[in-house]
Formats: structure tokens, sequence, C-alpha cells
């Protein structure tokens, strides 16, 4: 996260990438203690890690990154689980810290990904589609669209956090 | 969408951040100027602010609000984040401290017959209601960068906001304010930072859930 801070892609894409396999472990154990099934777990994983990078602006250089992630983590649980009716506390501390369990393999999002997108406005929306579904990075996008790459940039940001609100809404 | 296409995109929006804790500053300080704005439009620094610099009352008054500010600012920023260290609040016990010790040297020095002068002052009408105005641009601003930042608790996030601001305010007013005794200060002023506080607490919830 410290490399990422500084600009560094690669350092960034890994940590996303190690957080994502820690969240599924963590994610799953939660559901299972509150007595329900791995089928909203991606959901989950994703509106955690959408949070892990729009509030990444709140983790202390000074201090571990663990006990921060695990914060989100616990929250972003905790609220899936309130919004369906689900009101006992939640102490993932008990589960989090076993790395062993780690699932490497994702399940589908259960979240319709084209509903989802398509809450987006017209820009955005193509802007998520070329970056993530097809793998194009932000300065092929600018040149394609004939947007300068920054204004790719904004759009995406704002993109992602109408997705990040899009998870809070939806109630399936 | 899969996960791995969705880090795609986190990447692709880049990882540079800067600390929520110069984020906040910068909003206290765009928000404070904001208020000296308003605070030389219309109340404007009291016409004897040369002896008074002199008198240990009005010294002190100031001291006692930066105090607050500086402490204030270090709460808010620990509620800001998801994992808000344990007892935040234990932060402004100096603050606390330095009002009661304050008004124990005042109550040792002033006669008894004159202690309810000093506690009703002369301003007192005008310190209630200009405290919260001069914190209401400090709290717009704070409350709006919060809004970036993960509180563990949006509750208590916007109670600190609504703290630092009337703190920040009560600064301001305080160079204008003639009544300097603590009996004063620790009643008028933490009544309108009292109110402030509940009114950030309130907000809280409805502008900094994530």
């Amino acid at each position: 996260m410290r490399l990422a801070r500084q600009g560094d892609d690669e350092a960034y894409r890994r940590l996303l990438g190690q957080v994502a396999i820690w969240l599924r472990a963590v994610v799953r154990r939660g559901l299972a203690s509150a007595g329900r099934g791995p089928a909203e777990s991606e959901d989950i994983v994703q509106e955690a890690l959408l949070a892990v990078h729009l509030k990444r602006e709140t983790w202390d250089a000074s201090r571990p990154i663990g006990p921060w992630l695990r914060a989100i983590a616990q929250h972003k649980l905790a609220d899936h689980l309130r919004r369906r009716g689900f009101h006992d506390h939640l102490d993932i501390d008990e589960w989090s810290n076993a790395p062993e369990l780690a699932v490497e393999v994702e399940a589908p999002a259960a979240i319709d990904s084209r509903r989802m997108l398509a809450s987006l406005p017209d820009r955005q929306r193509t802007i998520v589609q070329e970056i993530s579904l097809e793998g194009h990075t932000a300065a092929d996008v600018a040149a394609r669209l004939g947007m300068t790459e920054g204004a790719v940039r904004v759009a995406l940001h704002r993109a992602l956090k109408s997705l990040a609100a899009f998870y809070r809404r939806e109630q399936p | 969408m899969k996960t791995d296409q969705l880090v795609d995109a986190l990447v692709a929006d880049g990882g540079a951040a800067s600390p929520i804790a110069r984020l906040l500053l910068l909003a206290l300080a765009a928000g404070v100027a904001l208020s000296l704005v308003v605070f030389f439009l219309t109340l404007g620094i009291r016409p004897d602010i040369g002896p008074a610099l002199e008198t240990w009352r009005f010294d002190l008054k100031i001291v006692t609000a930066l105090l607050g500010l500086v402490l204030a600012f270090g709460v808010c920023r620990d509620c800001a984040r998801p994992d808000m260290p344990p007892h935040p609040l234990r932060r402004l016990l100096p603050l606390l401290a330095l009002i009661v010790l304050a008004v124990a040297v005042e109550l040792v020095l002033v006669p008894e017959a004159a202690w309810r002068q000093r506690l009703i002052g002369s301003n007192s009408l005008i310190c209630l209601p200009m405290v919260p105005i001069l914190s209401l641009a400090p709290l717009a601003v704070v409350l709006w960068m919060l809004r970036r930042a993960a509180p563990a608790s949006p509750a208590l996030a916007g109670a600190a906001a609504g703290f630092m601001a009337a703190l920040s305010g009560a600064t301001l007013y305080a160079f204008h304010c003639f009544d300097d005794s603590p009996l004063f200060v620790a009643t008028w002023y933490s009544l309108a930072v009292l109110g402030m506080t509940a009114v950030g607490a309130w907000l809280g919830p409805k502008l900094l859930r994530w």
C-alpha cells in the first residue's frame, strides 16, 4: 500500500489481488457464522474491495494495515447482513486470522453486473467496460473516445463511487 | 463483473492518495478562512485588543479555545478511520482539566458577590448565536471532506466535526468578546460548542455512511 500510494500500479494490483483472496475467506466464514451460504460472498468481496480503494486515504501509513482492512471487512459484512435483516453482532476477529482457509476460487457475483453498469451514465459505463471487462488502459480508452486521459480517470473515479453507492442501495 | 476485472478498474483509477489528516486540515483551514470573512464583516476584533492581550484572563480564554481546537482535530482525525483507536475522547482530558482549573482560580480570586455578574457577563446573547454562526462554514467543509473518509461511527465522526468546527468558531469569537472571565467562558462558550457538537452528531449518520 505504501508503494501504491506513491503511484506503483503493479504493487497496487498485487495488494488488491491478495486482499481479495483474504476478503473471500473472511466473508465466507462471516456468512457461515450468520447461517448463510456463500452465494452473496463475491458481492461483499467486491463491495469491500471498492471501499478499500475509495477509502484508502483513511489508512494511516504509520500503522499496520491489517486492523484497517479488518475494520472495513467487518463494516461491509455487517452492513450487508443488516440490509438482509440480520441484527446479531458479528466479531470477525475470531475468524479473520486464518489464512490457511483462503479461498482462491471466486464464486460468480450475484448482483447482475449488467444492471449495475446500466445504472451508470453512458460515458462512465463505456469507460468501466473498456477498462475492466476488456482490459484496456486508461490511455487507450482516452484515445478511442477522443477524451484526455485525465478526463477518463475522473469519469472512472466517479463511476467507481457510483458503483459503491449501488451496492449500498442493493437489496436482493 | 468478476473481481479481477474490478481490480483492473481500481488499479486504473490509481493507488496514489493523500492521508486523510492532511485533507481534514485543509478542509478546516478553508472553513476558517470563510468564517474569518464573516467575522470581520459582522463583529471584528474588540477595539481594546492591545490592553486585553496583557490580561491573563483574555490570554487564557484564547489559549483554552486553541488547545480545544488542536485536541478536537486529533479526535476528528481518529473518528474518520474505520479502525478508530479506542477511547478517542481521552484526548480531550487536558482541555477539561484546563477549564476546571481556570474556573477554580477565578472562584478563589473573585469575591462571591461578583460571581453572578461575571457568569452572566455582558455578551452572552451574542456569544450563543455567534459561535455557532462562525462554525457553520468549517462544519460544512469538514463534513464534506469526511464523506471521503470511512468513519467507524458516523454519529461520532459527525459530533467530532461539529465539536472541532465550534472550537474554531469560538476561537474567532473570543477575539471579539469582552467577557474574559473563565466563569463566562466555561458556561456560554461550552453551551454553544455542545450545541454544535449535537448538530454534528445529528448530521453524521445522514451524511457519513459508507
